[in-house]
């Protein structure tokens, strides 16, 4: 079971600890005062990455191999110079600006694929490095396909790749979640690319686009460790799964107390075990009636329980974002933090929630990180 | 020569002091003085070479005005300012 969580925030990155007698705890931050929007651990080699955004100095990437003592800055992903004469327009008539914005998804690749290390970024490039991110390479096939110009993006300017499922079973099979931009994969390692969101409705497009795939907005998508042909997807507006590794779609209805949110994660051993963290709709996304709950299913969805004990009841605005929210191996400690800087663990499934800080800045991401 | 000071926000993240380069151009300064801290090029203009949107190069009191090839003319005794830009707030 995992004793350190890593938490992206706004002003650093912190990393807590579970002491002797249970309690998680602050043990220290780096990064104090930086923007880190994301953090990974990687389990092949213990290396600790953390992705910055310096705002006028740009996105920066940090690894750590010890975990967290020192830091080194590696490189970030680069996109080439467009095509001479080629000013890309999408959809809503904004230039597309071939340059990173930011770092929104970062995964390793197999124990088999040494070194290798995915990257989903916007303005929607997914990149690859195989030295352990030293140098990244644009994923050419991806970035060039005609589709990838009508993504629109979310509540960002510019559409991003926020979510990387590589298939346990086969290294060179490659999920990625996008904004407004459906659901895509690969077999062959990244060189040619389908995109797998059928099933998927969008509700908040005109009723004959309502099912285009390439418009749809998982807000999250994961994948189940033990039956890699499970996937769960948090959409703007709703829970879906596949049970046939992308082809179809189902749409989870009637989930208690809403089915809008950000974040999912699946239990590491068994596929028909997910958790939630439900908010009111779009157009508000604070919890609903002011009280933080966790949603979970044990039955593939066909039931939910609210999970509450040791979560605030009222009065509460936290906002849980699409990578706040993390299970460890063992299946049995989640974790989650919110915009207001709230953050919770669980060492039983989500029947208890004990608080950690409710004083940390705003929380992008947090991950377990052993 | 020229002289380039960078921003003291920027000595956080990367040391680069104030240097003395050789150029006739911001780029061409710039390119030195990246020639001598290295890891401050990307803090400081784009993948492409772009001066980065929240950034501004000072010459001589004047914002430079080409923020994209950076080939504003610089003199012999020039003061460059590479700082953050404030917009408000």
């Amino acid at each position: 079971m995992a004793n350190t969580l890593l938490v992206a925030t706004r002003k650093g990155l912190f990393i807590i600890r579970r002491s002797m007698a249970g309690m998680w705890e602050i043990g220290s931050v780096s990064f104090l005062g930086d923007n880190v929007t994301l953090a990974l651990a990687d389990v092949r080699t213990g290396t600790w990455f953390a992705a910055l955004d310096h705002g006028h100095f740009g996105v920066k990437l940090h690894r750590s191999m010890d975990s967290g003592a020192t830091w080194e800055e590696v490189g970030v992903p680069v996109y080439p110079e467009p095509p001479e004469g080629l000013e890309e327009i999408d959809s809503m008539g904004r230039v597309v600006p071939w340059k990173l914005k930011l770092i929104w998804a970062l995964e390793p690749g197999l124990a088999t694929q040494p070194g290798l290390l995915w990257c989903g970024t916007i303005p929607g490039g997914l990149f690859y490095s195989e030295d352990n991110g030293l140098t990244w390479t644009l994923v050419r096939s991806l970035w060039d396909d005609p589709l990838r110009k009508q993504w629109n993006g979310g509540g960002a300017d510019f559409p991003g790749i926020h979510s990387i499922c590589v298939d346990p079973r086969d290294g060179n099979k490659v999920t990625v979640g996008v904004s407004s931009g459906g659901v895509w994969q690969t077999s062959d390692g990244g060189s040619t690319w389908a995109c797998k969101a059928d099933g998927m409705r969008a509700e908040y497009m005109p009723p004959e686009l309502a099912y285009d795939p390439n418009i749809q907005d998982p807000h999250r998508v994961v994948q189940s460790p033990s039956n890699p042909d499970i996937l769960w997807a948090q959409h703007h507006n709703g829970i879906f799964r596949t049970t046939n590794g992308g082809q179809q779609w189902e749409e989870i209805r009637n989930v208690p107390p809403s089915v809008f949110g950000f974040a999912v994660a699946v239990h590491p051993a068994d596929p028909e075990i997910a958790w939630f963290v439900p908010a009111i709709k779009d157009e508000r996304r604070v919890p609903v009636g002011g009280a933080v709950v966790v949603t979970r299913t044990r039955n593939g969805g066909h039931s939910f329980e609210t999970l509450s004990n040791g979560l605030p009841k009222s009065h509460a605005y936290d906002l849980v974002y699409r990578h706040a929210l993390d299970i460890d191996r063992s299946g049995s400690r989640l974790a989650f933090g919110s915009t207001t800087g709230s953050l919770w663990v669980t060492e039983d499934g989500g029947d208890h929630w004990q608080t950690v800080s409710q004083h940390l800045p705003p929380i992008y991401a947090v991950r377990f990180a052993d | 020569m020229p002289h380039v000071v960078f921003t003291g926000n920027l000595q956080r993240h990367v040391q680069c002091p104030p240097c003395e380069v050789v150029g006739h151009t911001v780029r061409e300064c710039l390119e030195a003085s990246f020639e001598l801290y290295g890891g401050a090029r990307g803090y400081v203009v784009d993948e492409h070479g772009a001066l980065r949107a929240h950034m501004v190069v000072f010459v001589d009191g004047q914002a430079i005005s080409d923020r994209q090839c950076l080939g504003d003319a610089v003199e012999e005794n020039s003061e460059i300012f590479v700082m953050q830009a404030l917009s408000g707030g």
